[in-house]
């Protein structure tokens, strides 16, 4: 695991739990290695990731069963996508809409663009 | 838990310690960063009852480390930035010296160097520094001692056993261990060290978990100046510029630039992380 990014690593360790629900990787019931166990395979303090699971379930994507270990929530996947459709919206999208005001994209080019892409990998258009 | 009293020692006439308070508590692994010369090491020897106090006191559950009550040493492990090239082989170094920790477990010292791809067959004199200090840490790891006190363990590592010596500290250490790592590579421990002292001349600058530091500082990786930062630093790609966090945004600490940053602003750090 890279941790590139300027979040703090305990954000990233969530962010990484977020994709691994959203790609179906880590389904509704399936457990997630122990603080212990997930803190030595990416070499991370496990105060570190006893915070990112705190957070998670604070949120409701995982939940703890005494003496067991963590699990991902029924319907962790629906909350995912509701907290990284509003990360997206509110953290991504105004810099992708600052840099295209940098670059003078504008929203018609994007438009243009993103529409050839996704004929480009549709394959209807073959 | 180490609570630490107004710890004071001096070499002769040379002050290297004063009025040092502090609590180190279980479950956490503190990285001691400091300038050279500035007692690290002194601090670690005093801890682990090598050297007593001068002035204050050391209270270690109850234990005070310079009596060296052999139970309380069973219990403790020190791992020195020098370490010694044994005639005899990684394995038989184990056998004989294991005995002394009463917790010592012989399988998780042969997995441990294992995983260092390191021969315990091998004669400790006939090891290169790496592996000698590969071979120590394996012996630290494998005593499960409550109290670790580790002087610049990743001096001398290659690569990839940076990477695996990190990977240690969290899968082999007990949960209920105190354990101090002294390093001037902070790279190398990044992620693993939570909480973070700093050490100056006779004092100690900060003592702070990664999230009460964050809480309180903000770390910017952008181009953009800011005018009040308390600390700038040109990187590729921008600037690490480190300000009050007053919005209570969310950043990652950067420990070279945190502690360059509590170098250059020490009574405003310190007034700032006093409770």
């Amino acid at each position: 695991m890279e941790f590139n990014s300027n979040k703090s690593i305990y954000l990233q360790i969530c962010d990484a739990i977020y994709e691994h629900i959203l790609s179906g990787e880590l389904g509704p019931d399936s457990r997630i290695p122990s603080v212990r166990e997930y803190g030595a395979e990416i070499g991370v303090n496990p105060n570190t990731v006893m915070r990112s699971y705190e957070k998670l379930t604070n949120e409701g994507v995982i939940y703890n069963k005494r003496g067991i270990g963590y699990f991902i929530s029924r319907n962790a996947q629906a909350i995912v996508l509701q907290t990284m459709r509003d990360d997206f919206m509110n953290n991504e999208l105004p810099q992708i809409i600052r840099k295209m005001e940098l670059l003078g994209i504008s929203f018609e080019d994007f438009y243009q663009q993103t529409h050839a892409t996704a004929s480009e990998s549709s394959p209807q258009s073959l | 838990m180490i609570a630490i009293r107004d710890l004071g020692f001096s070499y002769g006439e040379i002050p290297v310690l004063k009025n040092i308070t502090m609590t180190l508590e279980e479950g956490r692994i503190y990285g001691l960063l400091g300038e050279n010369g500035v007692g690290k090491t002194t601090l670690l020897t005093l801890l682990c009852g090598l050297k007593a106090a001068k002035a204050g006191s050391i209270n270690t559950d109850g234990h005070n480390p310079f009596d060296r009550d052999p139970s309380f040493l069973s219990d403790q492990y020190y791992l020195s930035d020098e370490v010694a090239a044994m005639n005899m082989t990684a394995l038989d170094y184990a056998k004989s010296y294991g005995h002394f920790w009463e917790k010592f477990d012989m399988d998780k010292f042969i997995e441990i160097m294992g995983i260092f791809e390191n021969d315990p067959g091998k004669k400790m004199s006939k090891m290169s520094f790496g592996q000698l200090k590969k071979t120590y840490i394996a012996f630290a790891l494998a005593c499960n001692t409550r109290y670790l006190f580790m002087d610049e363990p990743t001096n001398g590592l290659d690569i990839p056993s940076k990477a695996q010596f990190r990977k240690a500290m969290t899968k082999y250490t007990r949960e209920d261990s105190v354990i101090l790592i002294s390093t001037h590579q902070v790279r190398d421990l990044e992620n693993i060290i939570d909480p973070i002292i700093i050490l100056d001349r006779q004092d100690i600058l900060l003592n702070a978990s990664l999230e009460e530091i964050s809480e309180k500082l903000y770390f910017d990786y952008s181009t953009v100046k800011i005018d009040n930062a308390l600390y700038c630093e040109m990187i590729p790609g921008g600037n690490i510029q480190v300000t009050l966090n007053t919005e209570s945004k969310d950043s990652k600490v950067n420990l070279e630039a945190l502690f360059n940053t509590v170098h250059q602003h020490k009574e405003l750090i310190k007034g700032i992380f006093s409770k």
